[in-house]
């Protein structure tokens, strides 16, 4: 597979581990890995170069995960790059709202890394 | 139609959804099987504690509290890392841990998981204090232990609408 790179945003530090961790584990060889603590942190970041995938927790402060991928898409940041949302909100509401906002993916913490490569190998693929 | 979960508190209140929500989180993410003890938990001097917050048709908190020793053993699971101080990380990873259970949990009951939002974790460490909320609708306080480490995990819900 030639080079990945990945966003990924989220607040805890450790999830931002755990989730490369299992985007390697996925196979995702050789994986460079931007991060950003909030969605304001992850659009600079956009704006600053190309990635190939976002991954982007809801809940976090300064920016949340909804209206991040909202000024993505208004912004027209990353068009055609996929999004898949990790989180702990799992209602079927928040599930309706991120793909409205323009998620293609959606995993719900906690999850294994065999969840991560099930939900983001077919997306990268279909890319 | 307005929603309530006034109807639905036995579900809500229902002991085993916490049991399952520890043994989800810390299957998934740690690799390890956390078991129910009975006894209160073991006191270390040293206490990490995360609080996140609940709101919506349900409020109140889910507590998770562990001795500091046990919370370096947690963010060495989820993290592969070592760690012999409580640092940063180690914060962050009981904070994670204590957000996944609360959404866990919530999400146990489809009504409580589409109306009841959750807050960004906050994370106290020291020694000798309480958290004290008056007059709660219903409380759930279980211990638990995985290896030789233990922790406890509180819900306390203040507001039922």
């Amino acid at each position: 597979m030639s080079e990945v790179r990945a966003l990924i945003v989220d607040d805890s530090t450790v999830m931002r581990k755990i989730v490369e961790r299992a985007l390697r584990q996925a196979g995702l060889d050789p994986l460079v890995v931007l991060e950003a603590g909030n969605g304001a942190d992850g659009l600079e970041l956009l704006k600053a170069g190309t990635v190939d995938l976002i991954l982007s927790d809801i809940n976090m402060p300064s920016m949340d995960g909804l209206e991040f991928l909202r000024q993505i898409r208004a912004q027209n940041l990353a068009p055609g790059v996929p999004v898949v949302m990790i989180t702990t909100e799992s209602s079927e509401e928040h599930v309706k709202q991120a793909i409205l906002a323009g998620a293609q993916g959606y995993i719900r913490k906690p999850f294994t890394a065999e969840q991560v490569k099930e939900r983001v190998l077919p997306l990268l693929e279909a890319a | 139609m307005a929603c309530s979960l006034r109807e639905s508190v036995h579900l809500v209140s229902d002991p085993r959804n916490l049991d399952a929500s520890v043994d989800e989180v810390f299957q998934l993410m740690l690799g390890v099987d956390a078991r129910r003890d009975a006894g209160p938990p073991e006191i270390e001097p040293e206490l990490v504690t995360a609080v996140v917050g609940f709101g919506g048709l349900l409020s109140g908190a889910c507590v998770f509290r562990t001795g500091g020793s046990a919370a370096m053993k947690i963010a060495a699971c989820m993290t592969g890392m070592e760690f012999t101080e409580i640092d940063d990380t180690v914060k962050d990873g009981i904070g994670e841990i204590c957000n996944m259970l609360a959404g866990a949990w919530k999400g146990k009951v489809p009504d409580l998981s589409a109306n009841c939002g959750l807050s960004v974790p906050a994370v106290i460490t020291g020694r000798d204090y309480n958290i004290h909320v008056q007059a709660p609708e219903f409380k759930l306080e279980h211990t638990y232990r995985f290896a030789d480490a233990c922790f406890a995990v509180t819900i306390v819900c203040d507001g039922i609408q």
